[in-house]
């Protein structure tokens, strides 16, 4: 009983900082803009995040930190894409060239110093159900959080008046133009949010994942998380579905490497890697799923006439 | 008040030659920003950093050595950027060629004639071609992103070397360290002159001189650009944009996996596990500051050679850490995009028109 | 120009002296429009001659650089979409401004203000669609809908906002004859109701018929305004155009010579959700005559097209025969060297490459079939330059330089050159998708008779058009097509437009064989 419960408690600790990215990327992506300056925002929101909590000793400021590092990446990114149109895919990249550029610079001066992980909290009541309690009502607020989020990203996508134009900005931005719509207003604070989102996923793997800093912490998430909202065809339920998918398997990973099966370290580690590939096949493949829920517009600059 | 951009009817042929130059001043401006933020004096910091290493006679060859693998492999992605497939994976194509190119000294060290060194050259090519058919493949058959896919395979690509150097391919007499044998003589690339320059340059030079050919004077080249800007006009030209697909991610893999190859049997002289300080994605900044360009990207792999070796001695110049070198990349290509807007749009002010009355 | 009409009340909407440039183009040059109330009010003009412009301007979704705009007798200004909703100006657009992957109501909600109570406006929208003969079902995702009911959402959403002024542009372009008359009845019913409607088009028939009033652009300014009932369809073209209207060489009494493109049971699946399906197409188009393909846009004619062009493979060989060769498998560069020439609808993106100047164009089409072009593998573009200079000799192409990026010209101006491009081959087969949409009355004259001429020196032209009045013009013979289904083809004096707007509804035809394809 006691294993599995501690499985499942990681497995929440590895998804979470993927669903919380990848929630980020697909509010940006109905909006209809590609940010593949995921990887780059999440690690400066990891070391931003470590460094702020360190230095003040207050994980809070690290959390904020973390968001803050994350949004000021996407502004960039957002004064070039919407200001200048310049074209979003070679954009992303420099993105992430910078932000792990500038992550490694920064965080210099953290490497080897110890962090200190959030307290968790536990909920009254909730976290004393026999194995679904532990797992996921005692853990770290940014937990709870990341099912907040997705709970309000749905109800705003699809239920708010906001969350409508913004898909029908992603449908066809040269539409909701003539009918009078901020597009480019509405697109740069999708991509503001999703850069915050984004550094507050990193900012979780060094403020609760692992309390520590390392250069290039984050390993790829960033990139994973973009394959997860393809992988959910940009719906929020099926995200969580994908990011909890990844979650297990990269604990499943860890857990056969520990368990000295004679597969090499670097074959497992490459697992989510793999995976990601595999599973992007697997919904390419399905192109009516696809082309029923994936925003038109996406990755095309949009440049308003008057 | 508000600034708007408006198309230009034609390009610009005069941004177009000015905006790399004005991209490399804006990053100069900034980067001394970043230097006083920092701490260090402005003009040191960019003198150590950019012009020092145009000093010193082995500076200057290790600039061409740097710029070699970054010129071969630029040129392979540009073409894949000019017929709009999107290959990121080309850190991993240099992986793969150097360590199919590397299976001859490794696995067979006592052949050692004059056909090693070009049979590892080929297949170092082979090896990148095949790392980069995945993605291609994927694509056409399936519709799967070449972006995340090419990118996947960079990860799959660098754990596999540091397997095969930790595990079946460790020295045997390395005493343990993480590291193939060192290559004979024959398998090593044949250096110009006394430094370290190789013949690499050469190659990569007719690499150059041979693509700028194909891509401005023929019926292929015109076939990459059509592709690239409309597909629908490519399709209705006869071209097939799968082909074209294939044809892109090979070529720009077998480019990326000669350079990987020439690198470990030039440069290193072994397997490690790690070969490449990030060129594969130094290359995609080099390609568009080049404007997708064999020539432009020529001189853009001489100017981010530049910032390597200067990076590098900035540790130890300024001690500022040489990380500032990814930094100064990171936001050059953010200049040159920026740039490069103004080739097709101009900048207008607009006066906002007040309330309804 | 008087604005107040009988003395007293002020006009419900004026506009006077507005100004709008484009650059090196004055797309309106003082222009002055009143509209009192009740009136269904025609805005005539050729492709060009600023309607469009104008008209967004009133509607707030660009900016005037001069001129006033009245209300009610008082100045106001408009300074976007949503100032001129809350005036009381509704506006259906010619390219709707619709969202593809939402639901009917959801695309009305985009277009009023206010909150998001989907339930009452569902039904509001039902009610309301119904009550005008319009119907429309709230739920219905937009891209699974046909073209005229999309136009449906666009009137419904206008109405549901109480608009004093309604304004349509050209909005018979994309529904059959009968659904115009159904528009028509909706329109007279608004105008009775007190609402005023300003009705941009250039179909001078249907505005004689429904229009008391109309204002004349042309080339950006007013030049007229009249009555269109007291005027005839040619005197109401006079004054569009300005001069005489071209009269186009007879097209009869040719020498019909083989068979040269024949389509045979040609059946094609849909590729996606939104495309349509072509089934057992049949047509045969002999040397020295010009047939046309009518049709409502959206019912197969793309792909069609596509079959033809080789484009789209078709799953045998004989569902397209080129002057007696089997190619429904062959691509597309071989079907130019057997001497097939195409000229698709769009011409930027799928024609022309924009980017590129009009040399690398030239390419694009001929670079297998001119076997002088290339040689080798290697370009030859003093060649290329030679056909350039050419082809606008010949069709009258005006662009900026000699050898201009392909998107600094003009719509009717590239047009020429695409088609100029072809014909400079002589080609056997021509196969043309839309000749003159969005082309000026001149150029799109030059281009007719350009057909014609090709049809008489002996090669099989199609023409695939929505424009009745051109596939009159030029037309031997007539098929029309309808939900990927072709009718035969009927001599063009033997088949009038109502039989063609039935057709086109999908009416079954009498299956006798007086009528030989």
């Amino acid at each position: 009983m006691d294993f599995l419960e501690a499985f499942l408690i990681t497995v929440v600790t590895a998804s979470t900082p993927l669903l919380l990215a990848a929630l980020g990327e697909l509010i940006v992506e109905r909006s209809g803009v590609l940010n593949l300056g995921v990887e780059g925002m999440m690690v400066m929101g990891a070391v931003c995040g470590f460094g702020a909590a360190l230095l003040s000793g207050n994980p809070w400021l690290g959390v904020l930190a973390a968001i803050l590092a994350g949004m000021a990446l996407a502004a960039l990114f957002g004064v070039l894409t919407m200001g200048f149109a310049t074209n979003q895919v070679a954009t992303g990249l420099a993105l992430t060239l910078l932000g792990i550029g500038l992550s490694g610079l920064v965080g210099e001066s953290f490497i080897g110093k110890p962090g200190r992980a959030m307290q968790a909290l536990p909920i009254p009541l909730l976290s004393e159900i026999p194995l679904i309690g532990p797992v996921l009502f005692a853990r770290d607020p940014l937990v709870y959080l990341s099912f907040g989020l997705l709970a309000l990203v749905s109800w705003f996508l699809f239920r708010s008046k906001p969350g409508l134009i913004l898909r029908a900005i992603g449908d066809n931005p040269e539409s909701a133009h003539m009918l009078g719509y901020p597009v480019l207003r509405v697109r740069f604070l999708a991509i503001l949010f999703g850069g915050g989102m984004a550094g507050l996923g990193g900012g979780y793997l060094s403020l609760a994942y692992t309390p520590l800093w390392a250069e290039g912490m984050t390993a790829g998430r960033g990139w994973i998380a973009l394959a997860l909202v393809v992988f959910a065809t940009w719906l929020p339920s099926r995200l969580l579905a994908g990011a909890y998918l990844f979650g297990l398997m990269t604990i499943l990973g860890f857990h056969a490497q520990a368990a000295g099966l004679g597969i090499p370290s670097q074959f497992l580690s490459s697992l989510p890697y793999l995976a990601t590939i595999v599973v992007l096949v697997i919904i390419s493949r399905r192109k009516a799923l696809v082309a029923a829920h994936s925003p038109a517009s996406i990755g095309r600059s949009f440049v308003p006439t008057h | 008040m508000r600034l708007e951009l408006e198309k230009r009817p034609e390009r610009s042929a005069r941004m177009a030659i000015a905006s790399p130059f004005l991209a490399v001043a804006l990053t100069l401006v900034v980067g001394a920003m970043i230097f006083a933020a920092i701490g260090v004096n402005p003009a040191r910091g960019l003198y150590v950093l950019f012009v020092e290493p145009l000093t010193q006679g082995w500076s200057l060859q290790e600039l061409v050595v740097k710029a070699t693998p970054l010129v071969l492999i630029a040129c392979g992605l540009l073409v894949c950027y000019l017929a709009n497939t999107w290959n990121i994976g080309a850190e991993g194509q240099f992986v793969m060629g150097g360590v199919v190119g590397s299976i001859l000294p490794v696995l067979l060290p006592d052949f050692a004639n004059p056909l090693t060194l070009p049979l590892m050259l080929v297949m170092g090519v082979l090896g990148g071609m095949a790392w980069a058919a995945i993605p291609a493949f994927l694509k056409v058959r399936f519709g799967t992103n070449e972006i995340l896919t090419s990118l996947m395979l960079v990860y799959v690509a660098q754990l596999f070397l540091d397997w095969l150097v930790r595990g079946p391919w460790r020295d045997p007499a390395g005493y343990n360290f993480p590291e193939s044998r060192v290559f004979s003589a024959a398998a090593s690339m044949p250096v110009l002159g006394d430094g370290r320059m190789s013949i690499g340059a050469i190659i990569a030079l007719l690499v150059v001189a041979a693509l700028a050919v194909l891509l401005s004077r023929t019926l292929k080249g015109f076939e990459i650009k059509v592709l690239g800007q409309a597909p629908r006009a490519g399709a209705f030209a006869g071209f097939s944009q799968k082909k074209m697909v294939v044809f892109a991610f090979l070529l720009a893999g077998g480019l990326a996996g000669l350079a990987g190859i020439m690198e470990v049997s030039g440069s290193i002289g072994q397997l490690l596990p790690t070969i490449s300080p990030g060129y594969g994605f130094a290359a995609i900044i080099v390609a568009f500051l080049g404007r997708l360009n064999p020539l432009g990207a020529l001189v853009a792999g001489l100017v981010l050679a530049l910032s390597y070796i200067g990076g590098e001695s900035a540790q130890i110049a300024l001690g500022v850490s040489e990380k500032i070198t990814r930094v100064f990349q990171g936001m050059l290509l953010f200049f040159v995009l920026a740039c490069d807007t103004l080739i097709l749009y101009r900048f207008r002010l607009v006066r906002s028109a007040p309330a309804t009355a | 120009m008087d604005l107040e009409q009988g003395g007293s009340a002020a006009p419900l909407m004026a506009m006077r002296g507005i100004v709008k440039r484009f650059g090196a183009l004055t797309a309106n040059d003082h222009v002055n429009l009143a509209v009192p109330s009740g009136e269904i009010h025609a805005l005539l003009g050729e492709n060009g001659a600023g309607k469009s412009t104008l008209v967004k301007i009133l509607y707030g979704a660009i900016q005037a650089d001069a001129g006033d705009i009245f209300w009610k007798g008082q100045a106001v200004r408009i300074p976007r979409p949503a100032a001129a909703r809350a005036l009381g100006i509704g506006m259906v657009f010619q390219h709707f401004s619709l969202f593809e992957a939402l639901t009917v109501a959801e695309n009305i909600a985009l277009g009023m203000q206010g909150g998001f109570d989907m339930a009452a406006l569902s039904d509001r929208v039902t009610a309301l669609s119904r009550d005008y003969g319009l119907p429309l079902d709230p739920r219905r995702i937009v891209a699974d809908l046909s073209v005229g009911e999309r136009q449906r959402i666009e009137i419904v959403r206008a109405l549901l906002q109480n608009p004093s002024l309604l304004v349509m542009d050209e909005p018979t372009a994309v529904l059959t004859p009968q659904e115009a008359d159904q528009l028509f009845v909706t329109l007279r019913r608004l105008a009775s109701e007190g609402r005023s409607i300003l009705y941009i088009s250039h179909r001078l028939e249907e505005v004689r018929q429904l229009c008391s009033a109309a204002t004349i652009l042309r080339h950006g300014k007013v030049v007229a305004t009249l009555d269109p009932g007291q005027e005839t369809a040619g005197s109401l073209a006079r004054a569009m155009v300005g001069s005489q209207i071209h009269e186009l060489a007879a097209k009869s009494g040719r020498v019909l010579g083989p068979e040269r493109l024949v389509l045979r049971g040609l059946s094609l699946p849909a590729e996606d959700n939104f495309a349509v399906a072509l089934k057992a197409v049949d047509l045969a188009v002999h040397g020295g005559e010009l047939v046309c393909i009518a049709g409502v846009a959206g019912n197969g004619q793309s792909e069609i097209f596509d079959a033809i062009s080789g484009e789209r493979a078709s799953p045998r060989p004989d569902m397209v025969v080129l002057d007696g060769v089997a190619s429904g498998r062959r691509g597309t560069t071989e079907r130019r060297r057997a001497g097939a020439a195409f000229v698709p609808e769009e011409r930027l993106g799928h024609g022309a490459v924009p980017g590129l100047p009009l040399s690398d164009n030239v390419l694009l089409t001929r670079h297998a079939s001119d076997g002088d072009l290339t040689r080798g593998g290697f370009l030859r573009n003093f060649r290329l330059l030679d056909i350039v200079d050419r082809v606008t000799n010949v069709f009258d192409v005006r662009k900026g330089r000699r050898d201009a990026e392909a998107r600094s010209l003009s719509g009717g101006n590239l047009q020429k050159f695409a088609i100029g491009r072809e014909m400079d081959r002589q080609p056997g087969i021509l196969v043309v998708n839309q000749p003159t949409w969005g082309v000026d009355a001149g150029a799109a004259a030059v281009i007719r008779q350009a057909l014609i001429d090709l049809a008489a020196a002996g090669s099989a032209v199609l023409v695939i058009s929505q424009d009745l009045d051109e596939i009159y013009e030029i037309a031997d013979r007539i098929a029309v097509i309808s939900r990927g289904q072709l009718s035969l083809a009927y001599p063009a004096a033997e088949i009038d437009r109502e039989q063609i707007g039935l057709l086109m509804a999908g009416a079954h035809e009498a299956e006798t064989d007086e009528h030989a394809a």
